[in-house]
């Protein structure tokens, strides 16, 4: 999780998912969540919706048609990612091929996974938001630098966090912005130690350890 | 900041953790109190501790258990769990060499403090007043019943709590759920929950945390508070939380984890300052009257999709938004379901009792209230799962596995089950299903599985009935 790809500006075709709230148990089926590393997950995304019972491809869904192959950018309905907090689901977007995600509106925990992975969650407005749905496949340049996205005649930016901003166009985690945190990190914890009780101590001794679990 | 500017119960937790304050350019670092850990959304992330050498930084704040992926079910003959599933047993056994590695409390399968993770960390009294909780699992909002600040993170942010204990966060906005009245008689927690993701949306709460004021919430135990907050997120919330009372600190008194002597007091003295001041302003307010919900079940494919059991399945041709339209269309075709057909009556094939909404004593208090001198239906399966080896025992005690087993209904070991479906426990294709979960995804609970929510009394009616019920006419 050290390195991330860069994500600096990105064109290509969109594929369009219209249905509001896609929750993460459509993005990844959680028996898909056995695993222990976050490779391969490309071939379960949207597997409800992907495969019919017998797990062949269903013809009719849009990740399906020939005119997909290759899109890097997902336009789905409103309130994209609800649901659970697994990180499967911007490994299994990534994985497939997925390099951003536009929408209206993009669920928080979804939005944050997606952002530590290096997948761009493009929120824009309701009218830009209508007509990319509109259109089966559009050609788009996103533009993380100037973060605005373009296609056809229209050119629109959408906000973004500015320090998720920066670890994307430089391709770093975030852990390593915390891991320079250690001596205030240190400090809160001496303030807090100072009073015994503050929240979250254990007790230290063995006898309530004990009145636990053995 | 001033000290003396009124703030809300959250923003005084928020204050008391950050360890660095946010920037335009840098979101706050915020401590986090309380770790939970388990086998589903922890192993990539100990992954990436072990790839950069780094420890655990705060073992002691970190306490893991085995509650997804695991078995409801013992051999028989040998007592002993059977982990069938390879990559399932791979999974656990994983767990097991991490927390072994890096010092952390691990209450593994088969243990006595086994059992989901939002059920073990408040029975221990891990959980309390005016901390910061984090798991990796988006039903962590169920903590804040006792006024934690309390949220889901994924397993990037794992790793990160695991090496620094901290997050980077930018503030939530607040949002004041006020529930006045009182829930007349048959009316449960678990039905005002529904009932407040109905009224939201499931979008509405989206980077808000929401606090649940009202008499009606007061009234709640603990078991029902937990239950509402646990839903939160099925409204898009950041977290859930109620400022703690004497309801919470009855709770809390002698649980093994919680302070004791001195250190209760001087907790107790904390504690009672922690709820929100009388001129604190929340960024927005909804209201809802207790006095009139009904037993509520859920109709369609998000939890937002409900009605009251007496109710009608709703028309999609009324909905103005073509979006909206046309994802109950969907929805209703998927659950097996015409506009206008009364939701009483509609056959079930399977009941499921249980999940980190609604399996504490209390929820299986409710269910065996419906369930004794009486039997499921025939045409019924129902399975009945603890959410802990606590609760499993203290149900035990008050022979409410007896009832559960004389109706008919399959008694089970605690874990997350038939709620995720990820250990076998799972709807067979268009089943429909009565569950006290939180989810009614499209295939949550199994490949084309049909999934109502309900609470554990209205799950109890419908096991009974073979049909969608109103639990009142069984109490």
């Amino acid at each position: 999780m050290t390195g991330l790809q860069p994500f600096r500006r990105l064109e290509s075709q969109t594929v369009v998912l219209a249905r509001p709230d896609i929750d993460t148990d459509q993005i990844i089926p959680a028996r898909f969540l056995k695993g222990t590393t976050r490779d391969g997950l490309g071939k379960h995304l949207f597997a409800g919706w992907r495969y019919d019972e017998q797990g062949r491809p269903r013809p009719e869904f849009p990740l399906n048609r020939a005119a997909a192959r290759g899109a890097q950018v997902l336009v789905a309905g409103a309130n994209f990612g609800c649901g659970s907090s697994r990180e499967h689901a911007p490994w299994a977007l990534l994985d497939y091929g997925f390099r951003a995600v536009i929408s209206s509106s993009i669920a928080d925990i979804f939005r944050s996974n997606a952002l530590k992975n290096g997948l761009l969650p493009v929120a824009v407005d309701a009218g830009t938001h209508e007509v990319l749905l509109s259109l089966a496949q559009a050609r788009v340049i996103i533009d993380l630098e100037s973060c605005s996205l373009s296609f056809d005649d229209a050119r629109v930016s959408f906000a973004i966090d500015p320090f998720s901003r920066r670890c994307m166009l430089d391709g770093v985690d975030e852990l390593g912005f915390l891991l320079r945190q250690d001596e205030a990190i240190a400090a809160h914890e001496r303030r807090e130690g100072a009073d015994g009780s503050a929240p979250g101590r254990r007790p230290e001794a063995g006898a309530l350890e004990a009145a636990c679990d053995g | 900041m001033a000290r003396s500017e009124p703030r809300t119960l959250f923003r005084k937790i928020w204050d008391a953790h950050v360890v660095s304050p946010e920037t335009a350019d840098t979101p706050a670092v915020l401590y986090a109190d309380l770790h939970l850990v388990h086998e589903v959304t922890s192993p990539q992330a100990f992954a990436a501790l072990r790839g950069r050498g780094i420890r655990v930084r705060q073992p002691g704040r970190t306490v893991a258990t085995m509650d997804h992926s695991t078995p409801t079910t013992v051999r028989p003959g040998s007592g002993r769990f059977a982990v069938e599933d390879p990559q399932c047993a791979a999974q656990l056994a994983e767990l097991e060499t991490n927390c072994a590695e890096f010092g952390i409390e691990l209450h593994k399968l088969g243990s006595e403090g086994q059992g989901i993770v939002h059920v073990i960390g408040p029975e221990l009294g891990l959980t309390q007043p005016g901390m910061t909780v984090v798991c990796g699992d988006s039903h962590t909002s169920t903590h804040g019943a006792f006024g934690a600040f309390a949220f889901g993170i994924g397993t990037s942010e794992v790793a990160h709590v695991l090496a620094t204990q901290s997050l980077l966060q930018r503030e939530p906005r607040t949002l004041e759920v006020r529930i006045t009245g009182a829930l007349r008689p048959g009316v449960t927690a678990k039905d005002l929950a529904l009932a407040v993701v109905s009224r939201l949306g499931v979008a509405g709460g989206a980077g808000q945390v929401i606090e649940y004021t009202g008499s009606a919430i007061r009234a709640l135990s603990m078991e029902g508070r937990m239950t509402v907050c646990n839903m939160s997120i099925e409204a898009g919330a950041r977290a859930g939380m109620v400022a703690p009372d004497d309801t919470t600190f009855e709770y809390l008194a002698n649980r093994p984890r919680a302070p004791r002597g001195e250190a209760w007091d001087r907790a107790l003295l904390r504690w009672r300052t922690l709820p929100t001041d009388a001129e604190a302003v929340y960024h927005r307010t909804v209201s809802i009257d207790a006095d009139a919900l009904e037993p509520t079940i859920t109709f369609g494919t998000n939890p937002g999709m409900s009605a009251p059991v007496t109710g009608v399945v709703p028309d999609p041709g009324a909905l103005g938004d073509g979006a909206q339209r046309g994802a109950l269309d969907r929805a209703l075709r998927y659950m097996g379901l015409r506009p206008g057909q009364p939701l009483l009556g509609h056959p079930i094939d399977v009941v499921f009792i249980g999940s980190c909404t609604n399996s504490r004593i209390e929820d299986l208090r409710d269910a065996a209230a419906i369930f004794r001198g009486r039997h499921v239906s025939p045409r019924v399966r129902a399975l009945v799962v603890p959410g802990s080896a606590r609760v499993k025992r203290a149900a035990e005690a008050e022979g409410l596995d007896r009832v559960f087993r004389e109706a008919g209904a399959e008694w089970r070991e605690p874990g997350c089950s038939m709620c995720i479906a990820m250990n076998g426990d799972q709807l067979q294709p268009g089943e429909s299903a009565v569950s006290t979960s939180n989810r009614n995804f499209e295939g949550r609970q199994g490949p084309s599985g049909r999934t109502f929510l309900a609470s554990p009394a209205t799950a109890a009616a419908a096991a009974v009935a073979g049909a969608i019920a109103d639990p009142r006419r069984l109490s």
